[in-house]
């Protein structure tokens, strides 16, 4: 049983009522009148199905695909034949924004999704110089460097080896700039947090790769280079390419998509997202940091005290709240889940607190099992709405201690400048109408 | 094709790690580093690079210069080929245009203040740590529509350009594989190396 069906609430309330409302306005609105479903209002003006409303960013709204026409009653009529692929239904209408990217992010509809994974066509993307288009079968792996036998490995041959699969999220340190820098009241959950996803990813480790090809002494880091356009690399600590890192081939059970890196990509289960290398296509064992412009120039977090620091790999616990968020509305006082995802790149989520009066108490959350390390986790809290003005915010907690700061502290701690890992906990206005919009 | 290389596992771990058989069930649930264990250490998979096929994409060029190619360039020489290849997205002066960065900020800058204010562009003279990244990423990914094409010398070229309008080399100063790694700059003493752990407090 999942949160939603423990909640007897609908999985995705705002989408689903989305297409009830759509399939209200082809059917008969009449029938829904009065029920849980229609308890959540997308606002103000999303005529679209799909659309996300105007404000911050750019903003891109699906193609508007023709609607079928929803039976009446589709038991009593024959229903359609199966297709190669299945799809969507055309009521729901996910859509990563903004899009037509070749250098910057297409963010993930965090508000969309329900439970931990991201459907893969979901993921967010974070492209250099556009997205590579790699034949697989003329894909190559070398390892080289300070290693006794260099080798190139072909797709086929990364997949000989014994596979390894877990799931973990993959977030851009860069992810929450804007809502930090010049947060908006009219940002949605994917506008302010949508550069982080979460994956099953399956593959094959790095460790076995390098001893494969014989590691020598003194080789303490590995480069990591990209064969997309940007040639993106990064230098990543030898200790940790032997610990967790692997190359992916496969994302939620099939290879993966090509924005993500196809055919093959670096993960580094709770480091940046920049330092997964997508599209790889070499690994070289070298004997100190090769200091890139991604490890340097950017990827560096300037701080207030006048210093910038570099080499901050590991993301720190973060948490936000997808649902009530803006542009949903609360249409009345009564039982409402607070649901959202945390993680951090320390291992486990051990709690997430919620707070309905903007941080004055806080309650703790249910966390959806299992709980996994480097991975999105589910929390939800049921909040009884009174209906007056409120402050929903949450705060991820790990199994190292670290508590996921205030705005403020955060604020004062690294500085107005800072420009990466922006972890600070965020907060959802609840206003008496049931509008929800952005706090900061 | 999963299940029938795991079976292939089971049977090469009991015959060269002599380990006792297990059931499948218990043998699906071992991690692949476990399991990589009972493998011989080496799977003898992947064939030899050979040097040509490993010169060809080992472009990186780290602080000691290794990786900087043969060659060299001046301010003087950069001048047309940033005009050509480079001034269209970044500007006749380096300046920036639009979306894309600036480059060229000559004047000294109080106290490292990034952190306080994110209105300042973070530019190669006030806030990249070393020269050789400067070569490495010009040549690497630029220009933007054709990443690679840059001769080495075309490319020492741009750095000398870049170096000298940022005030940090003289204008007639030559680089290559042997100055561009001496050259010092002057953001680099701002930078410390992360040394978070997580758990408290906060920083």
């Amino acid at each position: 049983m999942n949160d939603s069906e423990k909640a007897g609430l609908p999985e995705s309330p705002m989408s689903r009522r989305r297409a009830l409302g759509v399939a209200a306005g082809l059917v008969g609105g009449a029938v829904l009148t009065g029920t849980t479903l229609d308890a959540m209002t997308q606002v103000p003006t999303a005529k679209v199905p799909g659309a996300m409303p105007a404000g911050g960013a750019a903003v891109v709204s699906a193609p508007a695909a023709p609607l079928p026409v929803a039976p009446p009653d589709a038991s009593m009529i024959p229903g359609i034949a199966s297709g190669p692929l299945s799809t969507r239904s055309p009521f729901e209408m996910p859509a990563l924004t903004p899009v037509g990217i070749t250098t910057g992010s297409s963010l993930t509809p965090l508000q969309h999704i329900a439970g931990t994974i991201t459907p893969s066509d979901l993921h967010f993307q974070r492209h250099h110089n556009g997205i590579a288009v790699i034949d697989p079968h003329r894909y190559a792996l070398t390892v080289h460097g300070l290693v006794d036998r260099p080798l190139v490995f072909s797709l086929e041959q990364l997949k000989r080896f014994p596979a390894m699969t877990r799931t973990c999220f993959v977030e851009c340190s860069g992810n929450g700039r804007s809502a930090f820098r010049a947060p908006k009241r009219e940002m949605t959950p994917q506008q302010v947090d949508g550069l982080t996803s979460n994956s099953e990813w399956t593959g094959v480790s790095v460790a076995a790769l390098l001893k494969e090809a014989g590691v020598q002494h003194g080789a303490t880091w590995v480069l990591a280079e990209g064969g997309d356009a940007a040639r993106l690399s990064r230098s990543v600590p030898m200790d940790k390419m032997l610990d967790d890192a692997f190359i992916a081939y496969a994302q939620n059970g099939e290879p993966l998509r090509m924005p993500n890196g196809y055919p093959a990509r670096l993960l580094l289960p709770g480091y940046e997202g920049n330092m997964c290398v997508k599209w790889i296509r070499r690994l070289e064992a070298i004997d100190q940091p090769n200091m890139s412009r991604d490890e340097t120039a950017k990827y560096t977090d300037p701080l207030a005290n006048g210093t910038a620091r570099q080499f901050s790999f590991t993301m720190d616990a973060k948490s936000i709240i997808t649902s009530p968020a803006y542009p949903t509305r609360l249409t009345g006082p009564g039982w409402w889940p607070v649901t959202g995802l945390a993680w951090t790149g320390r291992g486990r989520i051990e709690r997430v607190d919620v707070s309905t009066d903007g941080g004055r108490t806080w309650t703790e959350a249910e966390l959806s099992n299992p709980v996994l390390s480097r991975a999105h986790t589910r929390f939800e809290h049921m909040w009884k709405w009174d209906g007056r003005p409120a402050q929903l915010m949450s705060r991820a907690i790990d199994e190292t201690g670290y508590v996921q700061p205030t705005l403020q502290t955060y604020r004062d701690t690294r500085g107005a400048g800072t420009d990466y890992h922006f972890n600070a906990i965020r907060t959802w206005l609840v206003e008496q109408d049931g509008s929800v919009y952005f706090g900061g | 094709m999963r299940t029938t290389w795991a079976g292939v596992v089971l049977v090469a771990s009991v015959a060269i790690a002599g380990c006792r058989i297990e059931s499948k069930e218990e043998f699906a649930g071992v991690p692949a580093a476990a399991r990589a264990t009972r493998l011989p250490d080496r799977l003898e998979l992947g064939v030899a690079a050979t040097p040509v096929g490993i010169a060809s994409i080992d472009i990186d060029a780290n602080p000691a210069g290794a990786g900087l190619p043969a060659g060299e360039g001046t301010h003087a020489q950069g001048i047309p080929i940033y005009a050509q290849k480079c001034a269209s997205c970044h500007g006749a002066k380096g300046e920036g245009l639009a979306t894309y960065p600036k480059l060229v900020s000559p004047d000294t800058l109080a106290g490292f203040p990034f952190g306080k204010d994110a209105s300042i562009p973070k530019t190669v003279g006030n806030y990249w740590p070393y020269a050789t990244t400067v070569y490495d990423y010009v040549h690497r990914t630029m220009p933007f529509t054709a990443p690679g094409s840059l001769t080495p010398n075309e490319t020492y070229a741009l750095v000398a350009w870049l170096l000298a309008e940022n005030r940090i080399v003289p204008m007639t100063a030559v680089m290559n594989a042997s100055t561009l790694p001496k050259v010092q700059m002057p953001a680099r003493r701002h930078f410390v190396i992360d040394d978070r752990t997580g758990g408290q407090p906060f920083r």
